[in-house]
């Protein structure tokens, strides 16, 4: 510690011994952390390393005192007592979810909390020119009064980024920012962050995405159960993915997706033909005459870039929702089917995993136990009256066999980390009994032990002779998972690949057929 | 040691259940001392019983609107309407009672399915669309009791759920027999429940308190129904008012906790959305839970009329909010998906003996608002709070 003023030239944040608990567990145990002026610095760790807690302890939203430690920004031990102290300090996070205001304008969000004001009154003329410089400098080119609500995912994250930069931010961390962006957005994201880099701002990036770990990293610390395990430096050459997989989990993954040997393909199950799907809230096809097959114990992959109509197909599929109107056939082992609710697709034995388990997929403010019955209430009562033991037995059952890390099933779902909420959103669709499963990004915002847990539990369903739909913007995922490949864009199936056929050129080639798309529709 | 360790856990882990009881009590126990053992004498128990029963039975359904996020504004003037309406086939056209009721519970489904049209259907707000229904029951409560003014109401039977009593056959030392025949009863059930349940999980292996807690729980239970009879049994017995409340709070607890329907509403306030993609019809359970609430105001209404033996022009005023305030006291959360029927209860008698409590030491109406206003701003405080720390 006594070394601190000879370091300031070389760091601008070294975190020692940083230790913050939570009742009954141990988030975060003397970890250190430190950052080197005008670096991109990648966080990476499995889900519950601790990664989003050290960045909460550095922003202020655990304040001093909070945690032990000490936290040395530029130079000076500081004590953040709430976020705005850090925001003061130059220091900016973004988080996975957006913070925008959908219903206001880009150059209002910008400034919002930091108005351009002359005693009190907001000159909004100048905010606009203001906005326009730094919209410039992140290389968004839309009109400064578009609504957020307007902007595609990528575009809005350009946005957060340039309410950053309109706040001198020096340091810049951003959680998952790639998460929710296709590969082109992804793309120019991280070419921002380089060139954001050059122009000496620090960035901490906190990221899933091994590759782009590699592709940008200056330096990447990796957390594991809370604790640092090392610092990679790219300049020597360390950070690649094998390694940096071993150091998260503990132990190497020699195959990521688990195969299973002499897989027998059945009869078609489930088909589509001339499917299609009018939204009648956006006023357009959302997909547009869809042919697609199943066959049993088949997984069949739908791949795509964001909009491209996947989750709207799936929806489409699994029970009318109110705001479409439907074309063409759906048939279930050569029967043709129409279903009215979500509840006739369940009936038939059509399970629906969404791909915003937060949003649509579970109650986070009920127990594990009421989540796993919710989709099969006939399961555990009989003539409407449930049986409370029964339905216990069954959470505990699936608690178990899907390892399902929770203090009890009592544990209220808001209070797992994302691997687990995924485990029991799968164990609800489990339960109730399907035949046809489809998964719409399973392992999205998971770690790599999570996921790898989950292929295999798609493996095993495949024994028991499911079928399964996965939808997934991981190429690689949709690539070593799949029997078959589909590729949507517009609303259309592109086309479809077999397994051998399939690499990932050749998709992204499909995925952006027909003049790519624009973002502003979606 | 063991014994308090567990204890201590229990409570802690349930404060926000055990919270209001332990209000009650401290009520209860505030106001006996303060009026000398007059708050809790027999006949002050068993007028504050019946002054809670037609808000208890709004704030039964009120609790399952909030649940699924919505409100209804309506409920008051719905009830003081339908109350004039029974008055009037009573009195005007001779319509005998055990056909009133029925009728008058009807309407008020039908009023329910309405708004469950505007909210589930249309897509309306509920706030918007039970204030309008607010403002138009008002006007038809006007409407119908324009040209007479108040409706006096001479029929003993409909008269007796709000003011009569169940019969005494006879009296042992001054205690009606049937009454402590119900609350035995009504204990031997409770017991019989709570051993049935211990050994139903027993037979699943699963965990259950240890037989030390369970039998302080059962003994005081046991003790709590106990007195309450007993004191009753000292005044007139056990009003009508409070075995309809009971037969409702049975019924609703009932389908809320065991059934299917229960576990739907609930999904439906925690989450719409995923409620719908788990294929639970989220517009039917809307459906039911608006003409639920409606139905209890139209008893509601029946309650009050008979209690006042009339109808009169300002009947329903303020229902809805007293039945807000007493969902919210007895635990309801507004982000929807948490709440209890028994709890709504609870919150009743609590709003209500407050009233009852601060009227006896002669308290100030001004003072009264005032002092009733601070305690439901205090449930809810302490509901924010002990969800933060929650598991």
């Amino acid at each position: 510690m006594s070394k601190v003023g000879e370091k300031v030239s070389k760091y601008i944040l070294e975190m020692y011994n940083i230790s913050k608990s939570f009742p009954g567990v141990k988030a975060l145990s003397e970890v250190n952390f430190k950052v080197e002026k005008g670096e991109i610095h990648c966080l990476v760790g499995e889900n519950g390393a601790g990664k989003s807690t050290l960045m909460k302890v550095l922003s202020g939203v655990y304040p001093y005192g909070n945690y032990e430690g000490d936290i040395v920004y530029e130079g000076k031990v500081q004590q953040f007592n709430k976020i705005s102290d850090s925001v003061d300090a130059g220091i900016a996070i973004i988080y996975q979810e957006l913070a925008l205001f959908p219903d206001l304008s880009v150059y209002e969000n910008i400034y919002i909390g930091n108005e351009v004001k002359d005693r009190g009154i907001i000159n909004w003329n100048e905010t606009i020119v203001k906005a326009k410089e730094v919209l410039e400098k992140v290389n968004l080119k839309v009109n400064p009064e578009t609504l957020i609500k307007d902007l595609g995912v990528g575009k809005q994250q350009l946005v957060e980024i340039a309410k950053a930069i309109s706040k001198n931010v020096k340091l810049l961390i951003l959680d998952e920012p790639t998460a929710a962006l296709n590969e082109d957005d992804s793309e120019n994201l991280l070419e921002l962050i380089k060139a954001l880099r050059d122009q000496g701002i620090t960035c901490i990036m906190i990221s899933h995405k091994l590759k782009e770990v590699v592709a940008i990293a200056d330096k990447a610390t990796i957390l594991r159960d809370g604790e640092t395990i090392c610092t990679l430096d790219a300049s020597k050459g360390e950070i690649e993915e094998r390694a940096i997989i071993k150091h998260m989990v503990g132990r190497e993954l020699n195959a990521i997706y688990p195969e299973i040997p002499d897989k027998k393909i059945g009869e078609r199950v489930f088909e589509i033909r001339n499917w299609s799907a009018y939204d009648s809230q956006l006023g357009r096809y959302v997909v547009k005459k869809a042919n697609l097959h199943l066959n049993k114990g088949e997984i069949v992959g739908i791949a795509g870039l964001m909009g491209s109509g996947r989750t709207e197909l799936a929806l489409s599929i699994f029970g009318n929702q109110p705001q479409y109107k439907l074309g063409g056939e759906l048939l279930i082992n050569g029967e043709v089917k129409k279903f009215k609710h979500t509840s006739d697709a369940i009936a038939e034995g059509i399970a629906y995993v969404t791909e915003d388990r937060k949003e649509n997929g579970l109650f986070l403010a009920q127990n594990i136990t009421n989540n796993v019955s919710i989709a099969k209430l006939s399961g555990i009562s009989n003539q409407g009256i449930i049986n409370d033991n029964e339905e216990i037995k069954v959470a505990e059952q699936y608690k178990k066999s899907l390892q399902i890390k929770a203090s009890s099933i009592e544990q209220l779902v808001g209070k797992l980390s994302g691997g687990n909420q995924q485990k029991v959103s799968l164990a609800k669709w489990l339960f109730a009994g399907p035949e046809i499963l489809i998964l719409d990004e399973p392992t999205r915002g998971i770690d790599v032990g999570a996921k790898f847990e989950i292929y295999t539990v798609m493996n095993e369903l495949i024994k028991q002779g499911l079928s399964i739909i996965v939808i997934s913007s991981e190429l690689g995922e949709v690539l070593g998972m799949s029997d078959r490949i589909y590729v949507m864009a517009e609303g259309e199936i592109k086309g479809e690949l077999a397994k051998g056929e399939a690499d990932q050129e050749r998709i992204m080639e499909l995925a952006t057929q027909g003049g790519g798309l624009k973002d502003e529709i979606f | 040691m063991k014994f308090f360790n567990e204890l201590g856990t229990l409570v802690k882990e349930n404060i926000r259940d055990y919270g209001m009881y332990i209000a009650l009590f401290v009520i209860m126990i505030t106001f006996n001392f303060m009026t000398n053992g007059m708050f809790m004498s027999s006949r002050n128990i068993s007028n504050l019983l019946d002054s809670a029963g037609y808000i208890a039975v709004l704030a039964v359904g009120m609790t399952l609107v909030i649940v699924i996020r919505h409100i209804d504004l309506s409920v008051g003037y719905v009830a003081g309407f339908l109350g004039a309406i029974a008055a009037i086939l009573l009195m005007r056209h001779g319509v005998p009672v055990y056909i009133v009721i029925p009728i008058i519970l009807i309407l008020g489904i039908v009023i329910g399915l309405f708004n469950g049209l505007l909210i589930a259907q249309l897509g309306i707000p509920a706030f918007v669309a039970s204030l309008a229904g607010m403002l138009i029951f008002r006007g038809a409560l006007l409407q119908v009791t324009e040209g007479t003014g108040t409706i006096i109401v001479q029929n003993a039977s409909f008269n007796a759920l709000g003011n009569g009593f169940i019969p005494a056959i006879t009296l042992v030392n001054d205690r009606h027999l049937l009454t402590l025949i119900v609350g035995l009863v009504g204990i031997c059930f409770y017991i019989y429940g709570e051993f049935k349940t211990r050994h139903d999980k027993l037979k699943y292996s699963f965990e259950v308190v240890s037989p030390s807690i369970f039998a302080l729980k059962l003994l005081f239970v046991s003790l709590i129904i106990g007195y309450i009879t007993w004191i009753l049994a000292g005044y007139n017995g056990i009003s009508w008012t409070v075995v309809i409340v009971l037969i409702v709070t049975i019924i609703y607890h009932f389908i809320t906790t065991k059934t299917v329907l229960g576990r739907q509403i609930y999904a439906v306030g925690s989450n719409a959305e995923a409620a719908h993609l788990s294929g639970i019809n989220v517009k039917k359970v809307t459906y039911i839970v608006m003409a639920s609430m409606s139905m209890l105001a139209a008893l509601s209404g029946i309650l009050y009329t008979a209690r006042l033996q009339s109808a009169t022009t300002t009947a329903g005023m303020l229902f809805e909010l007293d039945a807000i305030a007493a969902s919210y006291v007895g635990g309801v959360s507004s982000a929807g998906g948490v709440g209890k029927v028994t709890g709504a209860i609870v919150g009743a008698i609590v709003m209500a003996s407050l009233t009852n409590g601060m009227n006896l030491l002669g308290v100030g109406i001004s003072y009264q608002y005032m002092i009733r206003g601070g305690v439901l701003a205090g449930a809810v405080i302490f509901d924010v709070l002990t969800r933060k720390k929650g598991k």
